[in-house]
């Protein structure tokens, strides 16, 4: 068995990635993409962000480079930096510098997670410059039309001392995304994971009822990602009360009583 | 081996202490007598909870020490000790009278019926899981409360204390569950929409009228719970055939007819007339009971204030949405044409605002509004879509205001407004519930020179401070020498490319790393306003504030203080001085020159309420300090002594258990022995001198947080 290893400037998503539209959103991003305009998710985990930008990506034919955030991401780690191979030092681009050479689409995930200065970086490319300045070689790379940046970033849950700045905010397009209509997350559901409608149908009421549970000591509710994972498990032989515990009561929470309520709640639909 | 049991005499030398036989004379020679024909584990569990109580109420204790023997041998320790605690909880609420009252009805415990209490439901185990259940259920939020016995009043959910018909724990918790559940399901699905008592009334027996209506509805909201909760659908069935006889030929027919997926309580009512005459009416163990009294109060108090709040909130939103129109004409002539549409699909409620055709999201408080509504009427009624004029509400009468904490002193004494903390009761050994009366206060402000004089005096120790702290200012630093880094470290580089040519290993750290800063700290300060810090502490105090200030503000820490004090448990206060959101401004500086000397120090829900504060505010470290002028104390109450000193150890322990990091700064110099013990969970220093506090407290707070 070998894993292919893809670089992911060059690659295309081949087959077309699964996604329900909630409403206008393709036809907003399409046109964000072609009037060069950067765009901004909005929405809480799991309800279908990296799902987008993924069925975006295949939609336009472009290569997705897609960056998660995290608490020490640099500038250099998103731009570059100079490593030493054999008693040289070489420029090694990093990922956005990438994404901005092949024309593809730069997906950073969870901006707000990332340092301070990452945000400098993608000011020039946000506006109307769409430029990258790369400081240590002393060059300016121009994006080419085909360059698309998009970030992502939780409203719900980040404290307030991350919030996006308003200098950042205020040069995206911003898509807001949240949980689809039951119908449809049913929808998702089932042809995600296999199962039967109504058993997709019982998913949606057990992820309602969570969700009703967000902010009475629950951070989030069951996102439709976790049903999925739920769904999945049914499919393949697990009772839909044990597949909702593991997949879903246990990944939202730690503490012994909601996990004992979620339970409860799962235990009264199945 | 088997411990001896203890003698008579040793045992009535105990009870003679404990329940102050001189004054009370008890006859503790009888209790003692027959407390010796039980085992010595049997002796012991009785003789403590007889201490314990004792430190309550003696009554108390000696009615619990006459009971308890007998009632050992039929009831589990833990049921045994649940209604000790229970009776002490009662006496701390509602006084001698009805915990006497608690502690017989233990007598009135039939063994029969009681046999499966072993295995029963506490309502104190079941509450925290059955609360969050009932939450995630649509509709309004309903509070668990503990009461006599299982009903409703469409606000809150009554459970009673123990829960035991089945010899299975889980069966019996499910039976709570089923309870809640059915309860529930009489707010959601319309149950409470009517007068009960008004239908009641046309009947000869009301009484018998409510019952069988109340079977009707059980069957009703049963089919709908069977639609809705199939799962707990088949647990119902499965202990209702465990508990309750099956169902009258007759019934069994109405029951058809309820289970139609559109039946409303307009079926139940329509029927009401067969069943009246029906001889019998099938009860099932699950159902709870009807009260109609607090049904209509509920009812009745809530009505008009939510109409008056969502007619209000209405009208804000329109105004929001006429201001984010900007551009567009001012119309002021038609009134805005208002649709709400309720949709009740997938055990979610939800409503669709529309404006003049055009959908508005409704904010989170509007929805929860409407669905209260909707719950109350099974629609919106269109007198509730008009928003409200200008001044047509007081909204002093229609919102909860916060009370003003002084305003109810002048009248009856009551704890309405006020946030409730409890105390640990170390005689009982177990928490006091709902104790302390806590109500935060300002400080009044006094415009003065203090703050100006106060740096001037100690100009010198300032100009130290600001030095020390700035160094302390974890600023931004390049880390040479790295494994990984945004540049190469050029030094590093040459120096392995050296010793690679040399024939040495060629190191890897070649790479230079910003290091940044990151002092994440969430301090509160919590000062002793007692009246015994009346002079040069009270002025010490402030100076320390005054310093701590403007070090704080160096380093960017983010800080608030709060002043403690108190008169016996009703009233206990704390003033605020600096929030977390305050900037430190005149005003905040005029507050620390106002600090003045108050009452008693009884400290500990000044700690649970500082925990409580610092665990809202994101922060890797938090930090408690209390400035203290020595041990607890209050008016004329137990909290002098041991109880204090064990209620703050207990607070303390209970913050650090939290992850917040208490310090403790004491002016004691007597008595130093409590303080350790005390302190358990806190590090804590003693300064010996008044005047050394501006200098050190500053001083400290560098060295815990570096």
């Amino acid at each position: 068995m070998n894993a292919r290893t893809l670089d992911p400037a060059q690659h295309l998503i081949e087959k077309e990635p699964y996604y329900e539209a909630v409403g206008d959103e393709i036809q907003l991003f399409e046109a964000a993409y072609r009037q060069q305009i950067p765009v901004l998710l909005k929405g809480p985990t799991g309800c279908g962000k990296t799902r987008f930008m993924e069925h975006m990506a295949w939609r336009l034919k472009r290569p997705l480079i897609t960056v998660s955030c995290h608490d020490d991401l640099t500038a250099s780690d998103l731009v570059g930096r100079y490593l030493v191979k054999g008693g040289e030092t070489v420029w090694v681009d990093g990922p956005l510098t990438r994404a901005v050479r092949c024309g593809g689409i730069c997906y950073l995930d969870e901006i707000v997670e990332a340092r301070k200065d990452t945000m400098v970086v993608i000011h020039p490319l946000a506006d109307d410059r769409r430029t990258l300045p790369m400081e240590k070689l002393g060059q300016i790379v121009e994006a080419p039309p085909e360059f698309c940046l998009a970030i992502s970033y939780n409203p719900g849950y980040q404290s307030v001392l991350k919030d996006l700045k308003q200098s950042t905010r205020q040069r995206f397009v911003a898509l807001e995304f949240d949980y689809p209509s039951a119908a449809l997350e049913r929808r998702i559901v089932a042809s995600e994971s296999g199962v039967s409608e109504a058993i997709a149908d019982n998913l949606v009421r057990f992820a309602q009822m969570t969700r009703n549970l967000k902010g009475s000591g629950l951070e989030e509710g069951a996102s439709t990602r976790l049903l999925v994972h739920a769904g999945k498990l049914i499919a393949d032989g697990v009772s839909p009360v044990t597949a909702c515990k593991s997949a879903v009561a246990q990944a939202v929470t730690d503490d012994a009583d909601m996990l004992k309520a979620i339970q409860e709640l799962s235990s009264s639909i199945f | 081996m088997a411990q001896l049991p203890h003698s008579a005499a040793d045992m009535e030398k105990s009870l003679h202490v404990w329940l102050d036989t001189e004054f009370t004379f008890f006859k503790v020679e009888e209790l003692a007598a027959e407390l010796t024909a039980l085992a010595r584990d049997e002796q012991d569990f009785i003789l403590d909870w007889i201490r314990r109580i004792a430190s309550t109420h003696i009554t108390l204790a000696w009615q619990f020490g006459r009971r308890a023997p007998a009632l050992l041998p039929r009831m589990e320790r833990r049921l045994l000790e649940a209604w000790a605690v229970h009776t002490c909880d009662v006496f701390d609420r509602t006084g001698l009278q009805n915990a006497l009252r608690v502690m017989e009805q233990v007598d009135s415990f039939d063994e029969a019926k009681h046999r499966n209490d072993a295995a029963g439901a506490l309502f104190e185990d079941i509450a925290p899981v059955l609360g969050n259940f009932v939450c995630g259920l649509s509709g309004r939020r309903l509070r668990i409360e503990e009461g006599d016995a299982a009903w409703t009043d469409g606000e809150r959910i009554v459970l009673p204390p123990l829960i035991a018909a089945l010899p299975d724990l889980d069966d019996n918790f499910q039976l709570a569950k089923i309870t809640v559940a059915l309860l529930w399901a009489q707010t959601r699905f319309g149950s409470l929409r009517i007068d009960h008592a008004a239908i009641a009334a046309d009947y000869d027996d009301p009484e018998r009228a409510l019952t069988r209506l109340y079977a009707l509805e059980t069957l009703r909201l049963t089919a709908r719970i069977a639609r809705e909760l199939p799962g707990l659908h088949r647990q119902m069935l499965r202990l209702r055939t465990q508990l309750d006889p099956a169902l009258p030929a007759t019934w069994q027919q109405i029951q058809a007819r309820l289970a139609t997926p559109d039946a409303t309580l307009d079926d139940s009512l329509a029927m009401l007339g067969t069943a009246y005459d029906e001889p019998d009416c099938p009860q099932w163990s699950d159902q709870g009971c009807l009260r109609p009294d607090a049904i209509a109060a509920a009812r009745a108090a809530r009505l008009d204030k939510e109409k008056a709040r969502l007619r209000i909130k209405l009208a804000e939103l329109l105004d929001e949405h006429k201001a984010s129109q900007t551009g567009a004409k001012s119309e002021p002539e038609a009134p805005p044409d208002l649709d709400v549409a309720p949709r009740d699909e997938n055990g979610r409620l939800d409503f669709e605002i529309t404006l003049d055709g055009a959908p508005l999201a409704p904010p989170d408080d509007v929805r929860q509004l409407l669905t209260s509504v909707y719950l109350d009427f099974g629609e919106i009624p269109p007198e509730y879509l008009t928003p409200a004029g200008d001044g047509e509400y007081d909204p002093n009468l229609v919102f909860d205001q916060p009370e003003d904490p002084d305003a109810v002193w002048q009248g009856t004494y009551h704890e309405k407004g006020a946030e409730l903390y409890p105390e640990w009761d170390h005689g009982r050994q177990h928490y006091r519930k709902n104790w302390c009366v806590m109500r935060e206060k300002p400080v009044t402000p006094a415009y003065d020179d203090f703050y100006r004089d106060t740096l001037g005096k100690h100009a010198g120790v300032v100009r130290q401070l600001r030095k020390k702290f700035e160094a302390l200012r974890d600023e931004n630093r390049l880390d040479k020498r790295q494994t990984q880094g945004d540049e190469i470290d050029l030094d590093a580089l040459i120096e392995a490319l050296a010793d690679s040519r040399d024939g040495r290993e060629m190191s890897d750290r070649l790479f230079v790393r910003m290091h940044r800063a990151e002092r994440n700290i969430a301090v509160v300060f919590l000062v002793d306003m007692s009246g015994s810090t009346k002079g040069w502490i009270n002025e010490a105090e402030r100076e320390a504030l005054v310093l701590l200030c403007e070090a704080l503000e160096l380093l960017g820490d983010r800080y608030a203080i709060y002043g403690f004090s108190g008169t016996t448990r009703k009233r206990c206060e704390l003033f605020r001085i600096k929030t977390f959101d305050d900037r430190f401004d005149d005003e905040v500086k005029a507050r620390i020159s106002g600090i003045r000397p108050q009452e008693y120090t009884r400290m500990g829900f000044a700690l649970r309420h500082m925990t409580k504060l610092l665990n809202q505010v994101e922060a890797k470290t938090r930090v408690l300090v209390t400035l203290s002028d020595g041990r607890p104390d209050d008016y004329f109450d137990v909290y002098r002594g041991v109880y204090g000193i064990e209620d703050t150890r207990m607070a303390l322990l209970e913050a650090s258990r939290t992850g917040v990091h208490p310090f403790c700064i004491t002016l004691d110099r007597e008595a130093r022995d409590y303080l350790p013990h005390m302190y358990g969970a806190a590090r804590y220093i003693i300064l010996d001198d008044v005047r050394q506090l501006p200098l050190k407290v500053t001083d400290i707070y560098r060295r815990i947080t570096t």
